[in-house]
């Protein structure tokens, strides 16, 4: 007699609904599109926890061996550029001479690694860890090129852990009169290089070799050469070295679970509360309809704004207000423009009659029936919340802790990722964003189409 | 001629009592909307103020404000500290007496709900107008004309083209040209500020064929007609991104719509009498649709007050919609209370123009003024 007798009988509304939904190519794609970004959603939740992608979006030291804004490989390589990836040379793969003296050890770590790009690195930088008790090391380090030339680097005392950024040496680069990072690895600039004409990449084996002076017995340093390149990974890097793949993969299931529990708590919520008001009548009715004129008055992403900038912005405040004012929109209406004539339909005359109660008519007969209707309406909305959650974190109320879409495109925009060329930039998150919105609109209009009875014959 | 006047006399006795019952509805969707201003503005205020959460802030920095100006002034400097102190004690007290900060945040929100009901905006607190007009009605002023061109241009362009376009749709439905318009619909899922961001890529950095953003060339044109066309070229890329995002699911909704109501059993009869398709189109489909459009002609008017945020941020546009996110930014109350309130005002004036004009078209609203 209920809803499961229905439900089973074969030509039930849902199953007939689908059916037809399969003739659809939009949907098919929507469904496919939706299927993806649910499968890295999944694969970013297992293979990255929540804690870890907190702690890697925070950056700091976890990304000191990532370039600044690096653009994709894949990219770099499409459009038929050799840009070099970061390279790293670490003393455990170094060739080490030791000869010992009275008081005193030099030691010789020699860095090789080749170098065959058409690009120079971006950047150049030494890290060195010692262990001593007293008396710091002393270090003298040389540049060979591939050529046999030799460029000495100086020399300097070294503490436990230090970091010597080669590429913001001021002396080198006066006597190179070039950056280091690509004076190092420049032609010869002997034959004349006009000014504003770029130097030339010198190809080869390259050694960066450090003499080290040991005062104390039995001490040791580890070093790591590391020429940042200038592409990296498949989303490239953001100005604080952060890899912008953890955001992009992180930012999927923080929008897609904004977007569903904002579109459910708000759909399902309202069409319960505007059940109730049409069954109820009475002041719970005017109540529920007067609480909808007010809130229609209140804007609502400047309430959003004022939250965010008074209170907090995590995103489950936002959430929570973002459904709050939802609840009483202007779909109040419309559902209950719906569920009037259904109150008065013979089969809750006959659930009346077996002494069903106001809840159970509410829950189990009026809001099914319209249920239908609400699906379109339901997956539609799924990209308005999406968007809504990036628009904040565009303005700067992102959650500040979590990675998403929309603070990729917030830090893009205030380090003007646009006017520096930086497309991958704002290309990769946005991209993304699209095809979420993409995705469930083809979907939700394919079954606006279906299970809308007014369009199914247009 | 006795007859005559009693038709008269009877003829309007019913335009009294239709009269009648339209005053009681009037009068009744009045009262209704006053106090969903009111309950609309004070909640604004509530929120605006964090609860008179605000207020701590505000005496804090009054606090230290006063403390900072004695002691940087050098003739205080003389002055033993128990001294000074009094006289911070007495700057405080100042301040807080003007902004009347000792008494309860409750007294204080109903005195800002009856300010802000007789539209008396009051004084921002930290933002002034360009003009440097510390007057909040100054300062909206000054930023609206910017956002009616902006969103007046786009909205007015969207709402022709699509209703016209709509029509033309629905007399060929099925056609590939419709097809395409459903199949571009979804587009209309991102915002137009997403729109903008792409916009300004392609033609504004990759080829630069309009500006990234602002309002008029830095400095602006002497000239009038090159001020104007500077603005031109300014506005073209905010108004296609705004066009782009809402001109497809805009024809989708009035397309279905017109469609839904080119199928009612009277349109039939026409077409069955033979009628020619320009007469049923006029007489018949958008006669008995007019007042929805009108509905959403003037809702989008209203809508234009509030402009958008994010648009105006990312083309960096000196309108309302940034002037709230800097004002919400500063904590400054009186103006975020002041646009809201101008706008909760408009949209109810909106809803009782149209609630009136309905009552006035609709002869079924009429008879429920009478209805026991």
């Amino acid at each position: 007699m209920s809803q499961n007798g229905r439900e089973r009988s074969p030509m039930s509304p849902w199953r007939e609904g689908f059916r037809r939904l399969r003739r659809y190519p939009s949907a098919l794609v929507g469904v496919l599109i939706i299927a993806g970004l649910v499968g890295t959603a999944l694969y970013a939740v297992l293979a990255m926890p929540y804690s870890e992608a907190q702690k890697l979006w925070r950056g700091g030291e976890v990304w000191y061996d990532l370039p600044v804004n690096a653009s994709p490989v894949w990219l770099d390589r499409l459009t038929g550029g050799q840009a070099p990836p970061t390279l790293k040379v670490s003393s455990r793969d170094a060739v080490t001479t030791t000869r010992e003296f009275e008081n005193v050890t030099i030691q010789q770590l020699i860095l090789p690694f080749d170098f065959y790009y058409q690009q120079f690195p971006s950047e150049l930088n030494l890290f060195l860890e010692a262990d001593f008790t007293q008396r710091q090391p002393f270090v003298r380090l040389a540049w060979h090129t591939p050529d046999g030339l030799e460029i000495p680097l100086g020399a300097r005392r070294i503490g436990a852990a230090e970091r010597i950024s080669i590429s913001q040496d001021q002396i080198l680069t006066r006597r190179l009169g070039l950056p280091p990072q690509i004076g190092l690895f420049a032609q010869d600039q002997s034959s004349g290089v006009a000014p504003g004409q770029s130097p030339a990449v010198r190809q080869g084996s390259y050694q960066l070799v450090l003499e080290t002076v040991h005062f104390e017995p039995d001490t040791e340093i580890r070093a790591e050469l590391v020429a940042y390149g200038r592409v990296h990974g498949l989303a490239g890097t953001d100005h604080q070295r952060r890899d912008l793949l953890v955001a992009l993969l992180w930012g999927t299931p923080v929008a897609l679970a904004f977007g569903l529990i904002a579109a459910v708590g708000t759909t399902v919520t309202t069409l319960v509360i505007a059940a109730a008001g049409v069954w109820y009548r009475g002041w719970l009715d005017a109540a529920i309809q007067r609480l909808t004129e007010v809130n229609i008055i209140l804007p609502l992403l400047p309430i959003l704004v004022m939250v965010g900038t008074l209170y907090s912005t995590s995103i489950w405040l936002m959430l929570g207000v973002v459904v709050a004012l939802g609840i009483f929109s202007a779909g109040i209406k419309m559902y209950r423009a719906m569920l009037l004539p259904i109150r008065e339909a013979p089969y809750i005359e006959a659930a009346r009659a077996y002494g069903a109660g106001g809840g159970r008519i509410v829950l189990r007969y009026m809001v099914p029936r319209v249920l239908p209707v609400l699906i379109p309406t339901f997956v539609t909305l799924i990209p308005t919340y999406v968007f809504l959650e990036a628009s904040l974190a565009v303005l700067g109320l992102g959650d500040p802790v979590l990675p998403t879409w929309g603070k990729v495109l917030h830090d893009a925009q205030t380090q003007s990722a646009l006017y520096h060329g930086f497309y991958y930039w704002v290309v990769g998150p946005a991209l993304l964003l699209m095809l979420t919105g993409l995705g469930f609109a083809m979907l939700g209009f394919a079954l606006d189409r279906v299970f809308n009875p007014r369009l199914r014959n247009l | 001629m006795m007859l005559e006047t009693g038709a008269d006399l009877n003829r309007d006795r019913a335009w009294m009592r239709d009269l009648r019952r339209l005053a009681l509805f009037v009068g009744k969707r009045l009262v209704a909307l006053v106090v969903t201003v009111l309950v609309g503005v004070y909640l604004t205020i509530l929120i605006a103020n964090m609860g008179g959460k605000v207020d701590e802030l505000r005496l804090v920095q009054i606090k230290t404000a006063a403390a900072e100006q004695i002691r940087a002034d050098p003739a205080f400097h003389d002055l033993p500290s128990a001294e000074r102190e009094a006289l911070m004690q007495a700057q405080v007290q100042l301040e807080v007496d003007r902004l009347r900060l000792d008494e309860p945040f409750i007294w204080r929100s109903f005195d800002y709900l009856y300010q802000a009901m007789r539209l008396d905006l009051g004084r921002a607190e930290e933002m002034h107008s360009d003009a440097g007009s510390r007057q909040v009605y100054n300062i909206i002023v000054e930023r609206l004309p910017a956002t009616l061109l902006l969103f007046g241009t786009a909205n007015l362009l969207v709402f022709f083209v699509s209703v016209y376009a709509a029509l033309g749709l629905s007399r060929r439905y099925g056609s590939k040209l419709d097809r395409a318009v459903i199949g571009l619909a979804p587009t209309s899922a991102a915002p137009a500020w997403f729109y903008g961001i792409f916009l300004i890529l392609l033609l504004a950095f990759v080829v630069p064929l309009f500006p990234a953003g602002g309002m008029v060339a830095v400095p602006p044109p002497d000239d009038p007609w090159a001020y104007a066309a500077s603005v031109l070229k300014h506005l073209a890329l905010p108004v296609t991104a705004m066009f782009v995002a809402q001109i497809f699911i805009s024809i989708y909704s009035w397309r279905t719509f017109f469609l839904i109501h080119a199928s009612e059993d009277y349109v039939e009869m026409a077409r069955a009498k033979g009628l020619p398709d320009r007469l049923i189109e006029q007489r018949y489909i958008l006669r008995p649709t007019l007042s929805p459009i009108v509905t959403s002609f003037l809702l989008m008017l209203i809508g234009l007050w509030s402009g958008a945020i994010i648009l105006e941020q990312v083309f960096n546009w000196p309108g309302l919609g940034t002037l709230l996110f800097e004002a919400i930014g500063h904590r400054d109350t009186p103006v975020i209370i002041g646009s809201v309130v101008i706008f909760a005002y408009l949209l109810a004036a909106t809803v009782f123009l149209l609630d009136f004009i309905y009552a006035v078209l609709d002869p079924r609203v009429r008879i429920e003024g009478g209805r026991q």
